[in-house]
């Protein structure tokens, strides 16, 4: 069913060897090529609009959702909405990712997913998302990911997004609104650019429920030519908790640009932001070549370290 | 058998040139346990980093073994078996106690063993090998997983710079007790940098190195006596921390 191309990007996007337990869909070149529901987890395609409602029960536990996306061919471009809605007290795993393999063609790959989560109360979500480039087309590979969210009382949710070499052009775009009391996100941003890549992500976090936090952490490596630019922003509006931390390595003639951004709309609020941007310090490769690695093999341990 | 000819070492700046190492030739044996002090700029780091191949020479040659290796870099003498650890060692984000273990055992460590490495630095291995060698650690703490580490690598020439400078006195007892078991058990040629009499006391030789010259050698019973009476004097050819 899947071919060689297929295969290797859904293990690189979605760490898939064999068809995972849980739900399914996978979408190739704009259309369905697999769907598997379970019990608990359904998912339907939309009728008005590209894409799919995944509905998961209230109180479903240890499941996984994977809905990886796969581009293979040249100067194709797709734009899909896919809605979460979790139930409340469910506790899922959600692997999500796109990987794109634009090969001999000259046209631009594009691939546009906008996925909003509806959190019920107490429900538990770890939502995993990595992005992949391969292949040697004139075209680039671009990417334009958008997540928003939607938490309810004591909802907690783990956002963790990589996107690790081969993506040419990428805006993201995340907002989380925790609307219900002692709700939580904690957003984990994985990046590595390179060549003549450009990354922008921009963030909004409204922390509008008593007793709710977020965390946020931005972990990127800028090299050769590449340019990153990333805007966090956390808005505290009630008794909350919020902490931004931005750190980037920049090599090469690469370009990176922070700008957290935090606002306390209330007396009882408290946020913290720390932003870092520098070079791998010369001290830690030396370390490393002490330890008996090349210059080169310690590159990439503190790259490969920096960017777990 | 680490042998060093006419070693010297100078650095320029607009303000001129100074001169770190000034003609420095010595020989240590395999398997003993060697302890450089001194005056604070008085060459004993530069001549450990010369060693390791961190500061080049200006004129002279190093042979470790026989071979010449002052044309190495810093990874090939580690990896003819010579480890280094840090006065001051930088500390990684994301980078984990069990990995920093792992790159210098140049192999996977069993957890046990990983262990073994940390108690002998007087660490829990339970409570550090998953933390991240980041600014979450204390100094004193990255210190003694810097000295593991040297341990892990299993040279025969192992050069610790100054090992007992922010550790407690607890987990000091426990480093020198190390540093005694590595000496007993003739596994490696050790060379620190100390200042500690304690450390100094397990020595087999003591180099004392001051402007940049190798001023004196000898057992410790020859040399310390001199320390102190120079020190008495007024003279200070060994700070007290």
């Amino acid at each position: 069913m899947l071919n060689e191309i297929q295969q290797r990007i859904l293990r690189e996007v979605a760490d898939m060897v064999n068809m995972p337990s849980g739900a399914v869909n996978i979408r190739s070149d704009g259309q369905k090529l697999f769907r598997q529901n379970t019990e608990n987890i359904e998912i339907v395609s939309k009728t008005d609009r590209d894409g799919i409602d995944i509905r998961i029960k209230p109180f479903t536990k240890a499941e996984s959702v994977h809905i990886p996306v796969v581009l293979t061919e040249s100067g194709f471009k797709d734009r899909v909405y896919n809605d979460f809605f979790v139930g409340e007290g469910a506790d899922v795993t959600i692997v999500a990712g796109c990987g794109i393999h634009n090969c001999g063609g000259c046209g631009d790959s594009q691939h546009e997913g906008v996925h909003t989560f509806y959190v019920g109360k107490n429900a538990k979500v770890r939502y995993i998302e990595k992005h992949y480039g391969e292949g040697d087309g004139l075209g680039k590979r671009i990417l334009n990911p958008e997540t928003v969210l939607y938490l309810e009382e004591g909802a907690s949710v783990t956002l963790e997004t990589s996107q690790i070499r081969g993506v040419d052009d990428t805006k993201r775009y995340t907002r989380a609104e925790l609307k219900g009391e002692n709700s939580e996100i904690t957003i984990t941003e994985k990046l590595l650019t390179h060549g003549d890549q450009k990354a922008v992500s921009e963030m909004d976090v409204f922390l509008d429920g008593a007793g709710s936090r977020t965390q946020v952490i931005s972990r990127s490596v800028a090299q050769d030519n590449s340019s990153q630019i990333f805007y966090p922003r956390v808005t505290g509006n009630c008794d909350c908790f919020g902490h931004v931390q931005c750190d980037a390595i920049i090599m090469g003639r690469a370009k990176v640009r922070a700008i957290p951004e935090i606002t306390c709309n209330h007396v009882d609020a408290s946020l913290i932001h720390e932003a870092a941007i520098g070079k791998i310090a010369g001290e830690q490769i030396l370390k490393l070549m002490t330890l008996g690695l090349s210059y080169e093999e310690a590159e990439q341990r503190i790259l490969d370290g920096f960017l777990r | 058998m680490l042998e060093l000819k006419n070693v010297s070492y100078s650095v320029s700046d607009d303000s001129g040139t100074a001169d770190i190492l000034k003609d420095v030739s010595l020989t240590i044996e395999d398997r003993k346990f060697i302890v450089i002090t001194g005056p604070n700029g008085g060459g004993k780091t530069s001549l450990a980093k010369a060693v390791m191949g961190i500061v080049p020479l200006t004129s002279g040659q190093i042979l470790l073994d026989g071979e010449d290796i002052t044309g190495l870099n810093v990874t090939e003498r580690a990896r003819r078996g010579i480890a280094f650890g840090f006065q001051q060692p930088p500390r990684f984000k994301g980078l984990k106690v069990r990995d920093l273990l792992t790159v210098a055992a140049g192999r996977s460590l069993s957890h046990d063993e990983a262990c073994a490495y940390l108690t002998k630095v007087g660490l829990c291995a339970r409570d550090y090998l998953d933390r991240d060698v980041d600014t979450s650690l204390s100094g004193g703490e990255v210190k003694r997983i810097e000295i593991a580490t040297v341990l892990a690598r299993r040279t025969k020439l192992m050069i610790f710079d100054e090992p007992e400078a922010g550790i407690d006195l607890w987990s000091f007892a426990r480093l020198t007790d190390t540093f005694r078991e590595i000496h007993d058990s003739k596994q490696a040629t050790i060379i620190i940098i100390s200042h500690q009499e304690r450390i100094i006391r397990l020595a087999d030789e003591i180099l004392l190195i001051a402007g940049g010259r190798l001023q004196d050698r000898g057992s410790v019973d020859e040399i310390y006596p001199k320390i102190m009476t120079q020190t008495l004097t007024g003279c200070n050819l060994l700070e007290v921390d």
